[in-house]
């Protein structure tokens, strides 16, 4: 969480790291075409968002019924469900299993709630031995990083990068191995990973739908490497927020294909796995313990207020992967867990307000988020209303802004006093461009002529020249 | 009343804050296409600014009176047009959600937001214009403004307007649809974000070497001219209307008496 000047201390920075900025140049090509392809291949698409969206709303209208049935459900497949309100609680739930089990080292695959509440951090303070198995989570691990996007966690780093972290990590491995193609990175993480995944105790994934009506939890990944956290250790954790429920497998089956199509691209990602409870009698594999930790952590808060709709979020990261803010400056500067658009939303009601509020100011309302969004949230006026929740505290982020649209809004509201300061106004900034029809300077509007000039007044305001021409309404009240 | 079957339309234009500022030459041109368009134009004075700059930095209270100011000046008119996708949608998306809760005011909001137009998508939409009356001979190139493309669907419309103008060239840029980076205060509160973003709009633009950039709003075009006259770039940059009115007396947006042609 950062401030204001943080925040734009970031944003500096990352506008002049060069690495960065090529990284971010893929994303158009990459994830942004490969929506674009996959919504072409499905013509019902934007119907399908339609119903994903009623789908979660009636959801979320509900809540409280969905989320006892799935524990019922979850509970009579073996399962132990936990209620989390914080990431306090959560993590020393999660602490309290690992210790039960005498855990030395834990396996975890890629869960945006985990980095939520710092559940690694934490973990590793209590000395355990955590490895993150999701490629793009192990690399920002080992660099010591938080994740930059919510579904590519590594998207900031270059192939370049890559190698000289795995090189940094890996010392026990020849110096002069031959590291150089994406395929001989991704062969040496997996022989590390392979030895943790075989010696780990407890394995802790997310979950990207809880099922109500079997007590499951859906799980889907690109690398498998979810499936191995979950299935080679004696226990496995599931650690996920309150409004992932849904009723029933057919409600999830539509925010399957939309999540995978609006994240990446693909019809279905490549492993969705469902998981019930620990092993049976029978079964040849599995956890002989099986734990869900539901998260709440402002959520039920949100739940209640007008910013619900931020809650059908199925997490794909379209609206970051469109957004012309985002690809700019990449999601470390947002200085939050979740950046974005959405994390704009909301970072504000996980951390408090006062953290986060000045997010919300960064955007343009372009509107490019919520035109692909895949359960049609209405980003933008979520967006505003942070602003007018900001406006209203005490003293808001923005004072200065604040003050000339004070100033600017009781000026409009007196047509007269407009009409003459516009004159007078457009005057002075006429003379001060002279004949060149700019200013390529002006103390008054210098972020402004710092990148650009401002192009001068033609000389006259229309209604000044408009009133001339005699055309004047007649009727004019004032 | 045999005359009312006969008379036209009477459209009030919204001129916009920034126009009336910056370029009345854009209001003259979207007066003289919509004349073109056998309608006449109503200017009233009691208009200023729609809000919108309070509205979007979440002052509501000042925005409602702005609205209420707005939709009264423009009381009795058949239409209301204004030459900026911005300020259209502010007009006939967002005045009807200022007054939620206040039902009689919700519904007068939502009277006027059907009577509201953005420029090119009356003239197309409502008075199936075809013929223009301005010529123009060169490449040109269009952005299309956020408000106007997402919130209020315009793309074709320009578009079918500038293909009837004889000797002009229209060539697609590519992110036409990517935001310029103008966001009204956003410009200069993230001022290094928004040169960003104008920058890689200046660069998608000066691949397809047009002679001149247009676009719909004020607010972007002077975003873009001002960065492309920074760039020393050739591209000079008009609103659509100044073209399609042929209203090209005025030199383009900040190019200034002593800058070339176009």
């Amino acid at each position: 969480m950062t401030d204001r000047s943080t925040f734009e201390a970031a944003i500096a920075a990352a506008l002049a790291d060069e690495p960065l900025q090529l990284a971010l140049a893929d994303v158009p090509a990459g994830f942004v075409a490969g929506r674009q392809r996959a919504r072409a291949e499905l013509p019902q698409f934007d119907r399908l968002r339609r119903t994903a969206r009623d789908i979660r709303d009636h959801i979320l209208a509900n809540l409280d019924v969905y989320l006892e049935t799935f524990e019922a459900n979850a509970t009579k497949a073996g399962s132990q469900v936990h209620w989390a309100s914080n990431g306090e609680d959560a993590r020393r739930i999660i602490l309290d299993i690992c210790r039960k089990a005498g855990a030395r080292v834990v396996t975890k695959s890629k869960s945006m709630v985990s980095e939520e509440i710092e559940l690694r951090e934490h973990l590793e303070k209590a000395s355990l031995d955590v490895v993150e198995t999701d490629l793009g989570e192990y690399l920002v691990q080992i660099r010591g990083e938080r994740p930059s996007h919510i579904i590519a966690p590594a998207i900031h780093l270059r192939v370049g990068d890559v190698a000289k972290a795995l090189r940094l990590q890996h010392s026990h491995l020849p110096g002069d191995r031959e590291l150089e193609t994406p395929e001989a990175m991704i062969t040496e993480a997996r022989q590390v990973l392979r030895e943790k995944f075989l010696a780990a105790d407890v394995g802790i994934t997310g979950a990207n739908f809880l099922i109500a009506e079997s007590g499951s939890a859906i799980i889907v990944t690109n690398e498998g490497n979810a499936d191995l956290t979950m299935s080679l250790p004696k226990v496995h954790i599931v650690l996920t927020s309150l409004e992932k429920v849904v009723p029933t497998f057919a409600d999830a089956w539509p925010l399957l294909r939309l999540l995978a199509r609006s994240a990446t691209g693909q019809a279905l990602s490549a492993y969705t796995t469902i998981v019930t409870g620990p092993r049976r009698q029978g079964d040849g594999e599995g956890p002989e313990a099986c734990h869900i930790v539901i998260l709440d952590n402002g959520r039920t808060e949100l739940l209640a207020s007008d910013l619900r709709p931020v809650l059908r979020c199925i997490r794909c990261g379209a609206c970051m992967n469109y957004c012309p803010i985002y690809c700019s400056i990449g999601g470390h500067a947002y200085g939050s867990v979740y950046p974005g658009p959405i994390g704009a939303v909301l970072s504000p009601a996980l951390g408090g307000p006062s953290a986060t509020a000045h997010l919300a100011e960064a955007s343009t309302f372009c509107g490019r988020c919520e035109e692909v969004c895949p359960v049609e949230i209405p980003l933008v006026s979520m967006l505003r209303k942070w602003r007018m929740r900001d406006l209203s505290r005490p003293s808001p982020t923005s004072r200065k802004s604040r003050a000339l649209l004070r100033a600017w809004a009781i000026l409009a509201a007196r047509p007269r006093a407009y009409r003459m300061a516009a004159r007078l106004g457009v005057r002075v900034l006429t003379t001060l461009s002279g004949r060149h029809g700019r200013l390529r300077r002006a103390p008054f509007a210098s972020a402004w002529t710092r990148y650009r000039d401002l192009p001068a007044p033609e000389g006259r305001t229309f209604q000044e020249q408009w009133a001339r021409r005699k055309r004047i309404d007649r009727a004019e009240p004032t | 009343m045999n005359e009312g079957s006969a008379r036209r339309p009477r459209v009030g234009l919204f001129v916009t804050c920034l126009v009336d500022l910056m370029r009345p030459s854009v209001g003259f041109a979207a007066a003289r296409l919509i004349e073109a368009a056998g309608c006449e134009v109503i200017v009233p004075a009691a208009q200023t600014c729609c809000g919108q700059p309070a509205y979007n930095g979440g002052d509501n209270t000042s925005a409602r009176t702005l609205a209420m100011q707005t939709m009264k000046a423009f009381d009795g008119l058949d239409y209301v047009v204004a030459p900026s996708g911005s300020c259209a949608a502010m007009l006939k998306l967002h005045y009807p959600r200022l007054m939620a809760g206040d039902s009689e005011a919700e519904a007068s909001a939502r009277a006027f937001a059907e009577r509201v137009h953005e420029l090119s998508s009356f003239l197309v939409d409502v008075r199936g214009m075809t013929a223009v009356p301005g010529s123009f001979s060169g490449r040109v190139t269009y952005h299309d403004g956020c408000s106007g493309l997402r919130e209020l669907k315009v793309r074709e419309q320009p578009r079918r307007l500038l293909s009837a103008v004889p000797g002009l060239q229209l060539v697609e840029m590519a992110d036409t649809e990517t935001c310029c980076g103008f966001g009204g205060l956003f410009a200069v509160k993230f001022a290094a974000i928004s040169n960003a973003m104008v920058t890689a709009k200046c660069a998608s633009a000066a691949a397809v070497e047009p002679d001149l950039l247009l676009a719909g709003d004020l607010g972007c075009l002077l975003n873009v001219a001002g960065k492309l006259s920074r760039e020393g770039s050739a591209i000079r940059c008009r609103h659509f209307a100044e073209v399609l009115a042929g209203e090209l007396d005025a030199p383009p947006i900040g190019a200034g008496r002593e800058g070339g042609a176009a």
